[in-house]
C-alpha cells in the first residue's frame, strides 16, 4: 500500500516540476536561453503568498492572484531589461550569465526583505484530503490540488498553443525568428508573452510547492528550478508534452529513491537517470533530432 | 617568414605579460605582508584567490578554447580535493616532510580529477551545447552527493568502505575514520600557502598557454570553430575534445588540492562544490573574456575581492555584486552598447579631433 | 588503374534515393567535373566519397585500397581532401593557422613536447610554418597570413579553404563549387590557380561546379547527375553536346 502512496506523492511532486519545466521549456524553445532565474521566480511567488496570507491575514485566493500578477510583471521586466538587449549578442553565454546575475539579484533581494530564516508557509489548500483502503492510503489535499492544477494547466496550454493566434505565433517564432518577423509576427511581443506565461506558471508552482513542503527561504526556488530544468531536458527541451512527462517521471523517481534506496542519494539518482537518458537519446525523450547539414 | 616570427614574438610577449602580472601581484602582496600592511582578512583570502584563478583558467580551456559549456567544474575540484586530502591524511605519519607530501598530493589530486574527466568525457562529449551543460552539472552534483554518503576508515586489516554510516565499516578498535560521510575529512595537514598557490597558478598558466599555442591547441580550436571541417582535414575530434576536457579537469583537481590543504575540515557542501560554485567560475570566465586567459586571471581576482571590498556595506554586498554582474554583462555584450561604446570611444573622439584639426589647417 | 574508383554507390534518406547506382573512375592527374541541376545529389556524392555518409550499397577504392564506410579522418589520411560549398574555415584562427591545422598529421609531436617546449616543438613548428607559408604563396595569401580567417574577403576565403585541403597532402582534391559567388574576373583567376595546383602538386582534382565556362574551360572529363542518377559520363566536349544533358539543363 505504501507503494501507491509513494507513487501518488511522486506524481504530485512531479506535477510541480512539470509546471516549472513548462515555463523553462517554453522560454528555451522561443528564446533559446537557459533562464537560470526561473527557479527564483518560484521563490518570489512563495513569498508573495506568504506575505499576503500569513503576515497580512488576507484570503489565500487573493494571495495566489497577487503572486501570479507580481511574477508575471517581474518576468516581463526581467526579459525587457536584462535579456532582450542581449538577444543578438555574439555569444549565447552572455545571456546565460546575465540570467545567473538576475538569479543572484532576486535571491539577495528576498534575503534583504525577509531575512535568511526559514519561514513556515501556511498551506493555501484547506480541505483535508482522502483516506482510501481503510486509511492505509492517505492522499493530502495539497496532492490532489497539485495534480489537478497540473492537468488543467497542461490542457489549457496545449489548447492555447494549438488553437490561438498567439500560440501559433509562439510556434512560428521558436521555429524561425526571421521568417516569423517577415510574416508580420511581433517577435518581441511574442517572446515577452512567453516569459509572462512562464513566470505566471512559476508563481503557481511556487504556491503549490510551498503548500506541500511548507518551508520558505530565499533559496527555496533554486534546486526545484534546476530539477525542473533537468525534467525539461529529460522530456526533450522545447517540447510541451515532453516537459510534462519529464517532470512527472522525475518526481516519481525522486520519491521512490527517497523511499526505497536512500534519501541522501535521491538527487544523485535523479541526475544519474538524466545522464543515462541523454546518452541513449541525446535530445531527450520527445526531443527532435536535428543533424547538421554538410 | 618575418610575419610568422612576429606572431611568435607577439604570443610570447602576450604570455610574458600574463606571467609578469601574476608575479608582480605576488610581490606587491608579499611586500604588504612583510611590511605588516595587510589585514588578517586579506591574508585569509590569498590561497582562495589562487584556487579561483586556477579554476577560471582551467575552465576557460573547456569553455573558451574547446568551446563547450561545462557546469560541472566544481565536481572535478571536489574529486581533486578529496582524493588528495585522503592521501595526505593516510601518509601524514609516513611522510613527515610536508613539501614532498604536498607535491605527491598535487599529483594525486590532478590524476584523480583528470581520470574523472576522461571517464565522464568519453560518454558526454558527444552531446552538444546546453545538453552538455546540463549533463556536466548533473555529474558535478552526483560527485558531491556521493562524497556526502561515503565513509572510509582504516584499521589493522586495511581500508573499509561504506555508503551507509560509520558503524557499518565494522572496524577494529584501532580503526581511524578518514572520510566521515557528510562530516567529510578532518585534520588534513595545512600544507597550502600563498607562495605554493602562486606557483601553481603559474604552472597552470604555463600548461594552458602552451597547449593553446601548439599543434594540439590548434586542433582543439579548429574543432571549436568548425567540427566538420576539422574532421575533413584528419583531426581526431574525440581525442582532442577529451584532451582539452581532461586537462581542464585535472587542473581543477589541482585547485581542489590547494583548497583542501588550506582547511582543517573538508566537507562537500553545495556552497563549495555544488553547481553554484561551477556557475561562479563560469562567471569569471565569461566576464574575463571567453578564450582570454589573462582576462580569466584578472576577473577571478576582481570578482573574488569585490564582495570582500563591499563587506562594509554588509547585507547589501551580494545585491550590489548581482547588479554589477548584470550591468557588466549588458555593457560588454549588448550589441547596442558595443555600438555606443565604439561611437563614443575615447580613441575615436581623439582621432576625430585630429582629423578636424587637419581639415581646419 | 584508376586513382579513385566508385562502383554502384547508393544512398537513401527516408525512402528517397539521393544517389542511385553512382559510378566514377578517375585516372591520376585528371581534372574531373561533376555537374548537374540543383538537388541532383552532387554534394551527397562528395559526402559519400569523404565518409560523411556511409553508402547503403557500393564500394569506393582509392589507389586500389577499399575505403568504403571508413571514417572521415581515415579517408583524409588515406588521401582525399575536400572543400565545402558553404565555406567552412576556422574563423577565429589566423590564416596561417588554418593551413597549419591542415598540416596537423604531417608534423606530429607529443602534448608533452608542446607543453614543455622541447626542441622537437620548435623544430616541427618551424617546418610547419615554412610549409604553410609556401602554400599561402601559391594562393597569393602570404600577405594576409596573420589575419583572422573570418576577416578575409569571400574569394580569398575560398582560396584558403583549398590551401588548407592541400596541406593535408591528398592524392585527390575534391572542390565543392569553388567559383560560387565569384565574379568573372575572380573565376578566371581561380581557373588559373586550379590549373597551377594540378601542375605544381601533380594533383588529381574532382570538382562540382555550376559555372559552365569554368567546367568547359578546365575539366577534361565530366559526369552529369540528375535526380541522383548518372545522365551522362565521358569527355567534356561529348558530354556537353549530349542532347539528354542539354534537355536536363535547358528543359524541354
Amino acid at each position: 500500500m505504501s507503494f501507491i502512496t509513494y507513487l501518488i506523492n511522486g506524481i504530485s511532486l512531479g506535477s510541480v516540476y512539470a509546471i516549472i519545466a513548462l515555463g523553462y521549456t517554453m522560454v528555451y524553445g522561443i528564446a533559446k536561453m537557459l533562464n537560470f532565474a526561473h527557479g527564483d521566480i518560484i521563490m518570489v511567488g512563495g513569498f508573495t503568498v506568504f506575505t499576503i496570507v500569513t503576515t497580512l491575514g488576507l484570503p489565500p485566493a487573493l494571495g495566489i492572484l497577487a503572486a501570479v500578477i507580481i511574477c508575471t510583471v517581474l518576468g516581463l521586466v526581467i526579459e525587457k531589461i536584462a535579456y532582450r538587449p542581449l538577444r543578438k549578442a555574439a555569444s549565447p553565454l552572455a545571456v546565460l550569465i546575465t540570467a545567473i546575475g538576475v538569479s543572484y539579484l532576486l535571491q539577495n533581494m528576498a534575503l534583504l526583505i525577509f531575512g535568511a530564516n526559514t519561514k513556515s508557509f501556511t498551506s493555501v489548500v484547506n480541505f483535508s484530503g482522502l483516506k482510501l483502503a481503510d486509511g492505509r492510503i492517505n492522499i493530502t489535499g495539497e496532492t490532489i490540488v497539485t495534480i489537478l492544477s497540473c492537468i488543467i494547466i497542461m490542457a489549457g496550454l496545449t489548447f492555447f498553443i494549438n488553437k490561438t493566434k498567439a500560440g501559433q505565433a509562439m510556434l512560428a517564432v521558436s521555429e524561425d525568428k526571421g521568417a516569423a518577423q517577415l510574416m508580420g509576427i511581433n517577435v518581441n511581443g511574442t517572446i515577452a508573452l512567453t516569459f509572462a506565461i512562464g513566470s505566471a506558471l512559476a508563481a503557481i508552482a511556487g504556491v503549490l510547492l510551498c503548500s506541500a513542503y511548507p518551508s520558505l527561504t530565499p533559496y527555496t526556488g533554486a534546486m526545484p528550478g534546476i530539477k525542473a530544468f533537468v525534467a525539461a531536458v529529460f522530456g526533450g527541451i522545447g517540447s510541451v508534452p515532453g516537459a510534462m512527462i519529464g517532470g512527472i517521471l522525475l518526481g516519481v523517481i525522486e520519491i521512490f529513491s527517497r523511499a526505497y534506496i536512500s534519501s541522501q542519494m535521491a538527487d544523485a539518482i535523479v541526475f544519474g537517470v538524466l545522464i543515462i537518458v541523454l546518452l541513449v537519446k541525446p535530445t531527450g525523450i520527445l526531443g527532435r533530432n536535428i543533424q547538421e547539414k554538410v | 617568414m618575418n610575419s610568422k616570427k612576429m606572431q611568435l614574438n607577439k604570443n610570447l610577449t602576450n604570455n610574458l605579460i600574463t606571467y609578469g602580472l601574476v608575479i608582480a601581484a605576488f610581490f606587491v602582496v608579499q611586500g604588504m605582508i612583510w611590511t605588516g600592511k595587510s589585514s588578517s582578512l586579506m591574508q585569509g583570502l590569498l590561497v582562495p584567490l589562487c584556487v579561483y584563478v586556477i579554476l577560471a583558467v582551467s575552465l576557460n580551456l573547456t569553455v573558451g578554447i574547446l568551446g563547450e559549456l561545462s557546469l560541472g567544474h566544481a565536481g572535478f575540484m571536489c574529486v581533486g580535493a578529496f582524493a588528495s586530502a585522503f592521501f595526505s591524511k593516510c601518509v601524514q605519519e609516513a611522510i613527515p616532510n610536508s613539501g614532498l607530501r604536498f607535491f605527491l598530493a598535487i599529483l594525486i589530486g590532478a590524476a584523480a580529477a583528470g581520470l574523472f574527466g576522461i571517464l565522464i568525457g568519453i560518454p558526454v562529449l558527444r552531446l552538444k551545447g546546453d545538453y552538455l551543460a546540463i549533463v556536466t552539472l548533473a555529474f558535478g552534483e552526483i560527485i558531491k552527493n556521493i562524497i556526502n554518503v561515503l565513509y572510509i576508515g582504516k584499521d589493522g586489516n586495511g581500508f573499509h568502505f561504506s555508503m551507509k554510516d560509520a558503524l557499518s565499516l565494522h572496524m577494529e578498535s584501532d580503526g581511524v575514520l578518514i572520510i566521515n560521510g557528510a562530516q567529510g575529512i578532518t585534520g588534513t595537514p595545512k600544507d597550502s600557502s600563498f607562495i605554493i598557490g602562486v606557483a601553481l597558478v603559474l604552472i597552470t598558466l604555463w600548461i594552458v598557454l602552451n597547449i593553446i599555442h601548439s599543434r594540439d591547441g590548434r586542433a582543439i580550436m579548429s574543432i571549436r570553430d568548425n567540427r566538420i571541417a576539422a574532421e575533413s582535414i584528419g583531426i581526431n575530434i574525440t581525442k582532442y575534445k577529451l584532451m582539452a576536457f581532461s586537462v581542464s579537469a585535472a587542473l581543477a583537481g589541482v585547485a581542489g588540492v590547494l583548497y583542501a590543504h588550506n582547511l582543517s575540515t573538508l566537507t562537500a557542501l553545495p556552497k563549495n562544490f555544488g553547481y553554484n560554485m561551477s556557475i561562479m567560475i563560469l562567471v569569471f570566465v565569461v566576464l574575463g573574456g571567453i578564450g582570454n586567459i589573462r582576462g580569466s586571471v584578472i576577473s577571478a581576482v576582481i570578482l573574488t575581492l569585490l564582495p570582500e571590498l563591499l563587506r562594509g556595506l554588509n547585507s547589501y554586498r551580494m545585491l550590489i555584486y548581482a547588479i554589477v554582474l548584470i550591468v557588466m554583462m549588458l555593457f560588454n555584450w549588448s550589441p547596442k552598447c558595443i555600438e555606443f561604446r565604439e561611437r563614443y570611444s575615447l580613441k575615436r573622439l581623439l582621432k576625430n579631433r585630429n582629423h578636424n584639426k587637419k581639415e581646419a589647417e | 588503374m584508376a586513382l579513385l574508383e566508385a562502383k554502384n554507390l547508393t544512398i537513401s534518406f527516408g525512402g528517397l534515393r539521393a544517389v542511385d547506382d553512382f559510378q566514377i573512375s578517375i585516372e591520376k592527374g585528371r581534372l574531373y567535373g561533376l555537374i548537374g541541376p540543383n538537388g541532383a545529389g552532387k554534394t551527397t556524392v562528395f559526402n559519400l566519397l569523404t565518409g560523411v555518409y556511409k553508402p547503403n550499397e557500393g564500394i569506393i577504392t582509392l589507389d586500389g585500397k577499399d575505403i568504403t564506410g571508413k571514417k572521415t579522418i581515415e579517408i583524409n589520411k588515406a588521401g582525399i581532401a575536400r572543400t565545402f560549398q558553404n565555406i567552412r574555415l576556422f574563423k577565429e584562427l589566423s590564416v596561417i593557422d588554418n593551413v597549419k591545422a591542415g598540416l596537423h598529421n604531417h608534423h606530429p609531436y607529443s602534448v608533452i613536447a608542446g607543453i614543455l617546449r622541447l626542441p622537437k616543438y620548435f623544430r616541427e613548428e618551424k617546418k610547419m610554418t615554412e610549409e604553410a607559408m609556401e602554400l599561402l604563396k601559391v594562393f597569393d595569401l602570404d600577405g594576409e597570413a596573420e589575419y583572422l580567417a573570418a576577416n578575409l574577403p569571400y574569394g580569398k576565403q575560398r582560396k584558403l579553404e583549398i590551401a588548407r585541403a592541400l596541406a593535408t597532402r591528398p592524392k585527390i582534391l575534391l572542390l565543392d563549387e569553388p567559383a560560387a559567388g565569384m565574379n568573372p574576373n575572380e573565376t578566371q583567376e581561380l581557373m588559373d590557380t586550379i590549373r597551377f595546383v594540378r601542375k605544381q602538386f601533380d594533383m588529381t582534382i574532382l570538382l562540382i561546379e555550376h559555372d559552365m565556362k569554368l567546367v568547359s574551360g578546365i575539366c577534361e572529363e565530366l559526369t552529369v547527375l540528375n535526380f541522383g542518377r548518372i545522365l551522362a559520363q565521358g569527355k567534356t566536349s561529348e558530354v556537353l553536346n549530349d542532347p539528354e544533358v542539354i534537355k536536363a539543363y535547358l528543359g524541354e
